[in-house]
């Protein structure tokens, strides 16, 4: 199947069809159902080409396309790797899900302003596939900065003091780290490295000591304040006055993922796991990470609002991944990679359940949750898998990437993630356990009523994908095999 | 005729513009003669520039007469660029006032708006175009002059307390320069600025040199609102007429930047200073300064137009930082800015005057949810406003990048930091309009209004279109950009 002009035609293909589908959606805005269809076709379209371009990459293609020499030194241009693929084809596939579950939702609550919201996130898909396939880290660092732009009017939503606070807190947080660190971080490495592409085993060996590397490691990692690294995460429960599909596109899909992306891709395609781990500049970010994931963990705890909890547990979950790619080992990077898929698809299931319960029942705490398991089953089989999953129990999707981390850190002699790795998965327990039992054994106060059908619909399929992914493992591993090739 | 009286005609036109736009007295004629004239300066101006790409540099002698006695106007990369952004501005301006102007002027005085629009034109290209040191003084007066009373018709009588302060600051800036020229013409017995900068190793003692330097950077600095000079800036864009505004603030600071370059590396080097403080050292604290406090300033602004006055203050903080970081990236960044923030200002005030024809109001708490009513205005407004920030595929995040590169080839890694630390500032300033325009229900006075005028968006939409454009195909801007800091740093060995 692969072809040369083929791929470029279907890479172009994965940042038109988003575009045409928000230009659609603005003209179609007095006429809801043609929106809808709208954005209902654009995610079925660009879920087509990914797939094809999936194809092609695990054939050994890497298709490439050149979109503009903005300035010397400085190009747009797209080069899918297998990293960048895995994030592409998790993003384009939630990318259904997620439509169809916001159609649910918006219209199961009444929301205002639908056409602003559809049209914020064909935007938003747009960056998060030009971000996945982005070539060099010009190319990476616009489409991140539109992502964060375009993410703003959906976490402002609302429109009330409480949500306008929080996305002021979110832009600052995310623009603010992104100029400050992120911008100089990519002109160093630029003028150090004299190129911005990515190329497989970096392009920093020799180039910098090891003082000089842990700073622009540094800088990236806090610059690329999506993946919210302590201290730089409270932005992430300060989102959560969002809608619920905006959470679940933040929390799963686009935002925070791009985040991490942004830190494995820099790990592996500028700095090279060889040169990082020759230089142990990357041991410190091991501590940071690990620090992050049991403090977060220790919050989701105590945290009773559901959504405040789920966005704690995100925290932690993506210092999972940024934990491994500071242990820069193949196995690492493997899990890692693996992880981001599963937490995306995890994570998607329990906020779309979130969203569930708070439709039908309007409910938002923990301690409203009894007996909620019999009312909403379907939901509460949802959430329950993608709980599992977010412990690591198999059969979940959430036990490959967590084993194989697990597997690098003691291979490293690492006592300290493996440490953070079995702790947390104990208080990952601990947290999620609870409203298990809650739901499913404390008596019920209602009559059966479910969610409506396309909310329902969206998180049972992203529930069984949770699983399938631990029983079919095959393309992200695959793919997350082939990352340090390039 | 281009070809060989072209640095002359470019001055020429506009100001024959003023003058029968003066006579003719009926405002649409007026505005026709001036929207002529303007045109053909900038057809002039491009030609100009096209002969400098081929031949270096073109040089004219007024009357025939050789520099040491005549006038000599000399066009290379550096302000042959200045010429062409200042008459494309005039023309988009001009295209934008007609509409704008008659519901803000009463209409006996609308043809001595344009006039007076004109002659300031004139002024400006002409300190851009010459090449003797006494010239400028002419034209820097021609255009201030002429700007006091654009600023007088502004619609607020407060416009009148903000002319005078402008006249009061703008004469002792005058003043200073003429002096600063005039010990240079003491120590060297010439008017020439090629000339002077002959005779200069001549000059036994640096002091007359110093203290020439001294005048003519303060002169120029008052003009070109550098922090803490800055105090007449804010007023006279806030209240003179929104036309007015669009023009000034697109290029009268942006010429007496260009001045400011010419003198520091082609006269006086950016080495010379007082003591061990070079001028390099003063302008890049005042130039930080300037990005932290008048952004800062710009943050608490209800006024639109104090708002984005403020942020003029602080992006030509940007491009006097640019200048003193003097290495071949900076002066490029620098001179990206000087286009780049033209072209988005002028975007922004466009955008302001539009609001204020249709809501009449400028002030930020009445104007909520106006991107509902009028979705092109708030749009351009916020292109022009993510251009300020520098968000990339904007062209503000390629003069950026350009004076990051240049700041960290210097060896000031800290000033790379600080670029983008008060680039968060305009997050700042720039997210407190846009919360107000776009994610707020329209308020009584918003509801009911219309769009702009078809040709009041047009020249808006060309603007913020060429802010995404150089943002994302930077190619032709860096290189006009890149000559002229190479022509200014090889300017004086």
């Amino acid at each position: 199947m692969s072809m040369g002009l083929g791929d470029s035609v279907w890479l172009a293909l994965a940042l038109i069809i988003p575009a045409v589908t928000l230009l659609a959606i603005l003209l179609l805005g007095r006429r809801p159902n043609l929106r809808e269809a709208a954005t209902l076709s654009g995610a079925i379209l660009l879920f087509i080409t990914v797939a094809q371009l999936l194809v092609d990459v695990l054939a050994g293609a890497r298709p490439e396309l050149h979109l503009a020499s903005v300035a010397p030194g400085l190009t747009l241009a797209l080069r899918i790797d297998p990293l960048g693929m895995l994030f592409g084809v998790v993003a384009a596939t939630l990318w259904v899900a997620n439509s169809v579950y916001s159609i649910g939702y918006m219209r199961g609550n009444d929301e205002p302003r639908q056409t602003m919201f559809y049209a914020c996130f064909a935007i938003a898909i747009f960056s998060t596939m030009g971000l996945a396939f982005a070539g060099n880290l010009f190319t990476l660092f616009v489409f991140y900065e539109i992502l964060s732009l375009s993410t703003y009017p959906l976490v402002t939503h609302k429109q009330n003091p409480a949500a306008m606070k929080a996305g002021r807190v979110y832009l600052i947080t995310l623009i603010g780290a992104s100029m400050i660190l992120l911008l100089p971080a990519i002109i160093w490495t630029g003028l150090v490295a004299g190129t911005l592409d990515f190329k497989a085993g970096g392009i920093l060996d020799g180039k910098l000591g090891p003082v000089a590397l842990s700073i622009l490691l540094a800088m990236f990692v806090f610059g690329a304040a999506k993946a919210a690294v302590m201290p730089l995460h409270r932005w992430l429960p300060a989102a959560m006055v969002a809608p619920t599909p905006v959470s679940a596109l933040l929390h799963a899909v686009a935002v925070v993922k791009a985040g991490v992306f942004t830190i494995l891709k820099v790990v592996v395609s500028i700095f090279g796991i060889e040169t990082l781990s020759k230089t142990g500049s990357a041991d410190w970010l091991v501590y940071v990470a690990g620090f992050t994931i049991i403090a977060a963990s220790v919050v989701a705890l105590r945290a009773d609002d559901l959504k405040r909890r789920l966005a704690y547990s995100t925290i932690g979950q993506l210092s999972y991944i940024v934990m491994a790619a500071a242990l820069v080992s193949p196995l690492a990077v493997l899990g890692a990679a693996l992880h981001i898929a599963a937490h995306a698809i995890s994570k998607i299931t329990l906020f779309f359940a979130a969203g569930s319960i708070y439709t039908a029942e309007h409910v938002t705490k923990v301690s409203q949750m009894n007996g909620i398991g019999r009312r909403m089953p379907w939901t509460m089989a949802a959430f329950a898998i993608g709980a599992l999953s977010m412990i690591g129990l198999p059969p979940t999707a959430g036990f490959l990437g967590k084993w194989f981390m697990l597997g690098a850190a003691s291979s490293a002699a690492n006592w300290f993630a493996v440490g953070v790795i079995v702790v947390s998965t104990v208080l990952n327990a601990a947290y999620f356990l609870p409203i298990l039992t809650a739901a499913y054994l404390k008596p019920a106060n209602g009559p059966v009523k479910e969610a409506p059908l396309a909310m329902v619909v969206a998180l049972s399929a992203t529930a069984l994908g949770t699983v399938m992914l631990f029983f079919f493992p095959e393309v992200p591993f695959r793919l997350a095999s082939a990352i340090l090739g390039g | 005729m281009i070809a060989v009286h072209g640095p002359v005609l470019v001055v020429i036109l506009p100001l024959f513009g003023a003058l029968v736009a003066a006579l003719v007295r009926r405002p649409l004629l007026a505005w026709a003669v001036s929207l002529i004239a303007a045109i053909g300066s900038f057809v002039v101006a491009v030609a100009l520039l096209v002969q400098v790409r081929a031949e270096g540099v073109v040089s004219y002698r007024i009357g025939g007469w050789a520099p040491e006695i005549g006038i000599e106007y000399r066009v290379d990369a550096v302000n042959g660029l200045i010429l062409v952004l200042v008459t494309a501005i005039a023309v988009l301006t001009l295209v934008y006032a007609r509409r704008s102007v008659l519901s803000e002027i009463i209409p006996e005085r609308i043809a001595w708006f344009y006039a007076m629009l004109m002659l300031c034109l004139t002024g400006l290209l002409g300190m851009a175009v010459t090449g003797d040191a006494f010239n400028v003084f002419v034209f820097l007066e021609i255009s201030s002059l002429s700007t006091y009373v654009l600023i007088a018709l502004g619609r607020d009588r407060r416009a009148l307390v903000a002319a005078y302060q402008y006249l009061i600051v703008g004469t002792i800036g005058a003043t200073f320069y003429v002096i600063g020229v005039g010990l240079l013409y003491l120590a060297t017995g010439t008017l020439n600025l090629g000339l002077i900068v002959e005779r200069l190793p001549e000059i036994a003692s640096p002091r007359a040199l110093i203290a020439a330097e001294a005048f003519i950077v303060v002169g120029i600095a008052l003009k070109l609102a550098l922090f803490p000079l800055h105090a007449w800036l804010p007023n006279a864009y806030a209240y003179a007429p929104s036309s007015a505004t669009v023009f000034l603030a697109s290029t009268a600071t942006k010429v007496a930047v260009y001045l400011l370059a010419r003198y520091i590396f082609g006269v006086f080097g950016v080495h010379l200073g007082i003591g061990s403080v070079a001028i390099a050292s003063v302008l890049i604290v005042l130039s930080l300064a300037a990005m932290f406090i008048a952004s800062a300033a710009a943050v608490f602004q209800n006024d639109i137009k104090r708002l984005l006055a403020f942020s003029s203050v602080a992006q030509v903080g940007y491009i006097t930082l640019g200048l003193a970081l003097a290495n071949q990236s900076g002066i490029t960044g620098a001179f990206l800015h000087i286009v780049n923030h033209a072209l988005m200002k002028g975007a922004a005030f466009m955008a302001v005057g539009a609001i204020i024809y249709r809501s009449g109001t400028c002030k930020l708490d009445e104007l909520s949810g106006i991107g509902r009513t009028m979705p092109v205005t708030a749009a351009a407004l916020t292109i022009a406003g993510l251009g300020l920030i520098g968000v990339p595929g904007t062209s503000g995040f390629i003069s950026k990048y350009y004076l990051v590169l240049g700041a960290f080839e210097a060896g000031f890694w800290w000033v790379a930091l600080l670029i983008v630390a008060s680039s968060v500032i305009a997050v700042l300033y720039v997210g407190r309009m846009m919360e107000v325009i776009w994610f707020r229900e329209p308020n009584q006075r918003c509801r009911g209004l219309g769009e702009a005028p078809a040709e009041m968006l047009a020249p808006m939409v060309v603007l913020a279109g060429m802010t995404i454009w150089f943002g994302l195909d930077a190619e032709l801007p860096a290189s006009l950009a890149g000559a002229a800091a190479h022509v200014l740093l090889g300017a004086r060995p």
